[in-house]
């Protein structure tokens, strides 16, 4: 690979960028067929419904441990900046508007990430590779209807309201130190917080956690789905190499998109 | 109508990374047959059945559905084909986080709005038939290897296919579970009418159910033909290969192959021939195995004959030869032996026969065994079919004995 790209630069960049482009259209088309096929009938209730116990259900603690320990080193954080400058008083402004603008759907789809994302890529991985999904195929049930669609569909489900329990959590967790542990009084924190927090933020937070479901279930399922179109890896190796850049690259993505989203919602 | 393929591939070739698998293969499926496809390891035996199915296309060159190309159906006309067909996979392709009747259900559940009483009936009947009883909740990989297969047969079937591919279904079975299967496929295909095409190396055992043989090598289609026409031919490629994978016992009886049987036989002509020594065969039938098989499973009636062989053999003298010669049918060829002689041997075999040696009596209590014997013996120039005929016409004298 790098030999060519020393000895013809030009067109080695060109095949790099046309790779590229039909990966992103593939992914595309990917996409569509997943989240159009959740509407097809018969709806797939239950299978939803599991998939929402999996993707959220079971995500619960990890985001209640993640929340309150984010709001609290922010309520620590937060204080200490803010007291040099006595006005400690909007302490309870401060960590709320972080968590429900950023932090929150931030880190609720990068633990879901980490948590079900990659044991999806996983999962759909090991069925490519044991020809589950041509059975399916050879059943005539559409394999991306049967996998990819509940997921997505759980998954545009569970990351706003795992979200939005990142964010109470968190600002319980900012008042616990803020309050308990550093004395600002309770009264002020908590009105501070409702003052301070407009529908426009709490929308704009949603509309984050909805985008980042759809980035993180497309790009997991994709990883897996296409396990055995890789080249580096076959087999076992295949799927292990699929779940790490599932959880990369939909991890990174996650990443940019919030700064996309951030500057046009601002 | 009759006479046209119901599946044709016309001149596939296909292209696996470097390896040209299928270079140009013709292949014409009959509707209500079962195909069987031969060749050595890795010659595109699998390749050529995902061919059919459409989980690959040919690089170029046609398959046809019923004289259409399924490279210009459109959607509704893929679909229909699709339902009207059935894969076995040769991994089983099992989904192993959902139980062995979750697996079973699937297409059901999927693909039609039955309703949950009748698509477990559906299921339990199919287990039932396949000897998978009371594994219901328990997960592909706590089975063995052989349960596992068995499973996937029960889901290939469940939908009652009128095409059903199977990709090496009897791989890793012992000789009883292999011969089940063999059978299973048969009944099934002679009661519900599919069409089958099977990829296997189980010869000759193949040749019993199928109605066409094709061997594959080199990426075409080397030989197309019955049973028959496949073992009489003399092309050295197909004999080299048929040869070399018969085995010299049957593996389920220890008796010998009816190839190789044959050749037993020309050989008693030649001494019969030269030494004017008589010879003589006696056909032993075993009218009722498809009523046992269907009364006790498949497994009971295989014990069964293995038993009656193993009975057969050993009151046998050194010289005679037992032949496995069909499905439920033995040849004993018999050198120098006169037809009395032959009689004598079959009112012997018919005395000494006890029902208990063949099957537990007290596991099956009205279980009743019944064998057709009839002998012939060997003139000059007699030739095997026409033996066979004579020993079981009633002309000559005819033993029927039962077991109970």
């Amino acid at each position: 690979m790098s030999a060519t790209f020393l000895k013809s630069p030009v067109p080695a960049l060109g095949r790099l960028t046309i790779s590229f482009i039909q990966e992103l259209g593939r992914i595309a088309v990917f996409f569509f067929r997943g989240f159009f096929l959740i509407f097809s009938l018969p709806l797939q209730f239950s299978k939803f419904i599991q998939q929402i116990y999996f993707i959220g259900a079971k995500s619960l603690i990890v985001i209640c441990l993640t929340g309150a320990f984010t709001g609290m080193v922010l309520g620590l954080q937060a204080y200490y900046t803010l007291v040099k400058f006595g006005s400690e008083g909007i302490l309870g402004a401060a960590v709320a508007l972080s968590l429900i603008r950023e932090l929150g759907p931030v880190l609720t789809a990068i633990m879901i990430i980490g948590r079900a994302g990659s044991a999806v890529a996983a999962e759909i991985g090991i069925m490519r590779i044991s020809e589950q999904i041509d059975a399916l195929e050879t059943m005539d049930i559409n394999p991306i209807r049967f996998l990819v669609s509940p997921r997505m569909a759980a998954s545009i489900f569970s990351f706003p309201i795992l979200t939005a329990l990142f964010d109470a959590v968190g600002i319980f967790g900012g008042f616990l130190t803020g309050s308990m542990l550093l004395g600002i009084k309770p009264g002020i924190y908590f009105s501070r917080v409702e003052s301070s927090v407009l529908m426009e933020d709490i929308m704009g937070g949603f509309i984050k956690s909805i985008v980042f479901a759809l980035l993180v279930a497309t790009i997991c399922c994709y990883q897996g789905y296409y396990t055995h179109t890789r080249t580096e890896g076959f087999g076992a190796k295949g799927v292990s190499l699929s779940t790490t850049s599932a959880v990369v690259l939909s991890s990174v993505l996650v990443l940019i998109a919030d700064y996309v989203l951030t500057s046009f919602l601002l | 109508m009759i006479n046209e393929p119901l599946i044709q591939l016309e001149n596939v070739s296909k292209q696996l990374g470097a390896n040209s698998v299928l270079d140009g293969a013709h292949l014409s499926i009959y509707r209500g047959e079962i195909t069987t496809i031969i060749g050595k390891s890795g010659v595109g035996k699998s390749v050529l059945l995902k061919h059919i199915i459409g989980l690959m296309e040919p690089d170029s060159g046609e398959v046809l559905f019923q004289g259409i190309p399924i490279s210009q159906m459109n959607k509704t006309e893929r679909k229909a084909m699709k339902h009207k067909v059935s894969y076995m996979f040769q991994g089983t392709a099992l989904f192993d986080s959902m139980s062995v009747f979750e697996n079973i259900a699937l297409p059901l559940k999927e693909r039609t709005r039955l309703p949950d009483s009748e698509i477990r009936k559906r299921v339990q009947d199919r287990m039932e038939q396949l000897d998978i009883k009371k594994i219901d909740h328990q997960y592909p990989s706590q089975l063995s290897g052989g349960m596992r297969k068995r499973v996937a047969l029960a889901r290939a079937l469940v939908t009652d296919p009128e095409i059903v591919l199977f990709d090496e279904p009897t791989t890793g079975l012992d000789p009883i579970r292999k011969s089940a299967v063999h059978h299973l496929i048969s009944d099934f295909q002679k009661k519900f009418g599919f069409t089958g095409v099977i990829v296997s190396h189980e010869i000759p055992d193949i040749f019993y159910i199928s109605q066409r043989i094709a061997m594959i090598n080199d990426g075409i289609i080397h030989f197309q033909g019955t049973p028959e026409e496949i073992q009489q031919s003399e092309d050295p490629v197909v004999q080299n290969f048929i040869r070399g994978l018969e085995s010299r016992r049957d593996a389920l009886t220890g008796m010998t192959p009816h190839p190789a049987g044959a050749k037993r036989f020309k050989e008693g002509m030649a001494w019969l021939s030269r030494r004017k020594l008589p010879f003589s065969i006696i056909v032993l039938r075993l009218d009722n195995l498809d009523e046992i098989n269907e009364a006790a499973g498949h497994a009971v009636g295989l014990t069964v004959l293995k038993n009656f062989s193993d009975q057969v053999q050993h009151r046998l003298r050194i010289t005679d030869t037992c032949i496995r010669y069909g499905f439920n049918t033995i040849m004993l060829l018999l050198p120098n032996t006169n037809s009395e002689q032959a009689r004598l041997v079959c009112s012997k075999l018919a005395q000494e026969m006890k029902g208990d040696e063949i099957i537990d009596n007290d596991a099956y209590p009205d279980f009743y065994f019944s064998v057709s014997a009839g002998f012939a013996e060997a003139h000059k120039a007699s030739r095997l079919e026409e033996l066979l005929a004579s020993a079981e016409s009633t002309q000559n004298t005819f033993f029927e004995f039962s077991f109970t």
